[in-house]
């Protein structure tokens, strides 16, 4: 890479010059080797060329600018809590997919495999990092809104990102309530139950909601306990079978899928709306 | 003292002192967001709650695996809300004196960002995870009896984060408390940047520049969200029953249920006759009042306290601005109602499923 040669500059000699009297530690050796240029391509950043380098050319670092205002870096003013959020996220992925190995989302296995997972599985903590993860992360999207509230960073010209932080933070709230049906325990089910319930009160299409019974042709309701949106929430009048499969795919495929595209959103338009706000 | 606390942490006086309290420090802003308070305050309320573990009924329901975390979220809350607070204050005291804000000042301006965030970050991470395994190894996550669609527990309580709107069903039907104002909480959020038109305290913490902002949104954050959740959690046992954190969840304690109706406060009570079969007729009085509130109040709150805003916002901002102000405030009153007069409708046509 031609950033590359201008950084070591001088000090990259021809391979067959004389071997060199002082003998390179090994860690400079290695440091210096093909497979470290390759696997880290700034080497180890000493300088401020360097350090602003390994930053642009990394997928990763790169989510941050090369530099920012000092306010920014300062734990008192972001409180680090997006950072934090995006940091659950992925523990929760990368838990959740361990879980996945192990959970059979039919009414028949799921809570012996959740059972299973409690018992069997050496290390079994993988269950409890990613309901406390999950439940960290409700924490951690409330107070990153309250800091942006607090430093008024949703003003222009950065609405639309509040505007995708909200949508993020609906659905980190669904992703928490589908997951919480899939151990298919009396907590699961009934807190399910409770919060579905509700849906049957939505207006007009909820079949106990507020205008519903008045959709109707010829005395027909046309929205009722068969077809209403609570139905197509659960896939049946109960939770029950179809209700776990539709919550599990949500939860493991569907909903993921929203948020991380959503958060990559999120990232970007940091990045371009001026990175994180400061006094003008 | 037990018994203090548990009278006091009835919703209706617990709501009122916190709203008090609240209003009060942003009145005396200095006193109350300063350094000397936060330790005052953290202090006391964590010996509380270290004193209170020794009472058998608070021990057991602050202990339940899944009311861990809202333990947690209300000292973190606790502590967010005091340091934004605290800075604004500071702030407002520099702005005061012409000096430029924190954030401005420090140098140098620009710092790169490896390392100096990287290792913050690399820090903070570390630090979660720690935490993460630490709660991970010493609390086992809750697993029930399996799933028996046959037996409901009582109380059957949602996900804890929910529990706010479980805890407004108390005062309104499911589909005020369950659709709409979930969608307006969302609708109102996204709409935020819209509304607040005033170009200061953009990118610093400041209280005196945006009072009205913070406060509204404070308040409804606070006491409307968080509070509901907490009253919801820990307060609310079998039948949705009331009790305090020191008391014993009796399946068996009876609430007298004496709710009634607008209309049948008016033609009942107070006219002494039945109610009219027509419901236009039985329910005008409920329909006049929720008239008058969406219309009436508006000219008024614009005439007396926000004509400066109404021309700055322009009409349209201006009237979703008033819109989604007074639905927010209508929850409070509401509950109030319930509270003070047992109301349950004001208007209230069971024929379509329509009461508010
Ligand atoms: C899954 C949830 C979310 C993740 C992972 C996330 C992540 C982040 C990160 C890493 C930042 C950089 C600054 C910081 O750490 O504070 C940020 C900034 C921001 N976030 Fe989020 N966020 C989430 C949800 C939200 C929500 C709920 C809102 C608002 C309702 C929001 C609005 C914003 C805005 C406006 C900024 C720019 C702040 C500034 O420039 O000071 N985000 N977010």
């Amino acid at each position: 890479m031609a950033d590359e040669n201008l950084e070591k500059g001088s000090t990259t000699e021809a391979p067959e010059a004389a071997p060199k009297k002082k003998k390179k530690s090994v860690w400079k050796q290695l440091a210096e080797s093909q497979v470290a240029k390759s696997y880290f391509r700034t080497g180890i950043p000493k300088t401020r060329r360097s350090r602003l380098l390994v930053v642009l050319n990394s997928l990763w670092l790169h989510l941050h600018p090369a530099r920012t205002r000092r306010h920014a870096v300062r734990l008192r003013y972001t409180w680090c809590m997006g950072g934090l959020s995006f940091f659950l996220f992925m523990v929760l992925t990368v838990t959740g997919i361990l879980l996945m190995f192990y959970y059979r989302p039919t009414v028949e296995y799921a809570y012996m495999d959740i059972v299973d997972l409690r018992e069997q599985v050496p290390l079994g903590i993988m269950r409890e990092l990613h309901r406390w993860a999950a439940h960290l992360m409700v924490i951690t999207v409330w107070l990153h809104m309250f800091r942006v509230f607090m430093t008024g960073s949703y003003k222009p010209p950065r609405e639309f990102n509040w505007g995708v932080g909200v949508i993020l933070l609906v659905l980190t709230l669904l992703l928490s309530f589908t997951g919480y049906l899939l151990p298919w325990d009396q907590l699961a089910i009934w807190a399910v139950t409770v919060g579905t319930n509700m849906a049957r009160a939505t207006p007009f299409l909820g079949h106990e909601g507020p205008g519903a019974s008045l959709l109707q042709i010829g005395g027909i309701s046309l929205v009722h306990a068969g077809n209403d949106v609570r139905f197509a929430l659960l896939g049946g009048r109960f939770v029950g079978e179809a209700t776990l499969l539709r919550f599990y795919v949500l939860h493991c495929v569907a909903l993921p899928f929203v948020v991380i595209i959503l958060m990559a959103l999120h990232f970007f338009r940091i990045r371009k709306d001026g990175n994180i706000s400061g006094p003008v | 003292m037990k018994d203090i606390i548990n009278v006091i942490s009835d919703p209706p006086i617990l709501f009122t002192l916190l709203v008090i309290i609240l209003f009060t420090s942003f009145k005396y802003s200095e006193i109350f967001w300063s350094g000397k308070a936060m330790i005052v305050v953290g202090v006391s309320s964590v010996l509380f709650f270290i004193v209170s573990l020794f009472d058998e009924n608070f021990l057991l329901i602050v202990t339940k695996p899944d009311n861990v975390p809202i333990v947690g979220l209300i000292f973190l809350i606790f502590f967010f809300t005091w340091l934004a607070m605290w800075q604004a204050v500071n702030n407002d005291k520099r702005i005061a004196a012409g000096k430029p804000v924190m954030e401005a000042e420090i140098e140098p301006n620009r710092v790169i960002v490896w390392p100096d965030l990287v290792y913050i970050e690399l820090i903070a991470l570390t630090l979660t995870l720690v935490l993460l395994i630490g709660w991970s190894v010493l609390l086992e996550a809750p697993l029930e009896q399996p799933a028996n669609p046959a037996n409901s527990p009582n109380p059957s309580k949602a996900p804890w984060y929910f529990l706010g709107l479980q805890e407004l069903l108390v005062y309104f039907d499911p589909w005020i408390a369950g659709v709409l104002l979930p969608g307006l909480c969302v609708v109102g959020l996204m709409a935020i940047p819209f509304i607040d038109k005033n170009p200061k305290g953009n990118g610093y913490y400041s209280f005196a520049e945006r009072k009205m902002a913070i406060s509204i949104f404070i308040f409804g954050w606070l006491l409307l969200w968080i509070l509901l959740i907490v009253i919801g959690t820990f307060l609310r046992g079998p039948n949705w029953n009331f009790f305090g954190p020191y008391e014993y969840w009796d399946v068996h304690k009876l609430e007298p249920l004496v709710n009634i109706n607008l209309s049948e406060i008016v033609y009942i009570k107070w006219f002494g006759v039945g109610l009219p079969n027509n419901w236009f007729l039985r329910e005008i009085f409920g329909i006049g009042i929720l008239l008058a509130y969406f219309m009436i109040t508006p000219l008024i709150l614009t005439k007396k306290y926000f004509s400066d805003l109404f021309l700055k916002l322009g009409i349209g901002r201006y009237a979703i601005f008033i819109a989604l102000l007074l639905l927010m405030v209508s929850v409070p009153i509401k509950m109030y109602l319930r509270w003070l007069f047992n109301l349950k409708y004001i208007l209230a046509i069971p024929e379509i499923f329509f009461n508010i």
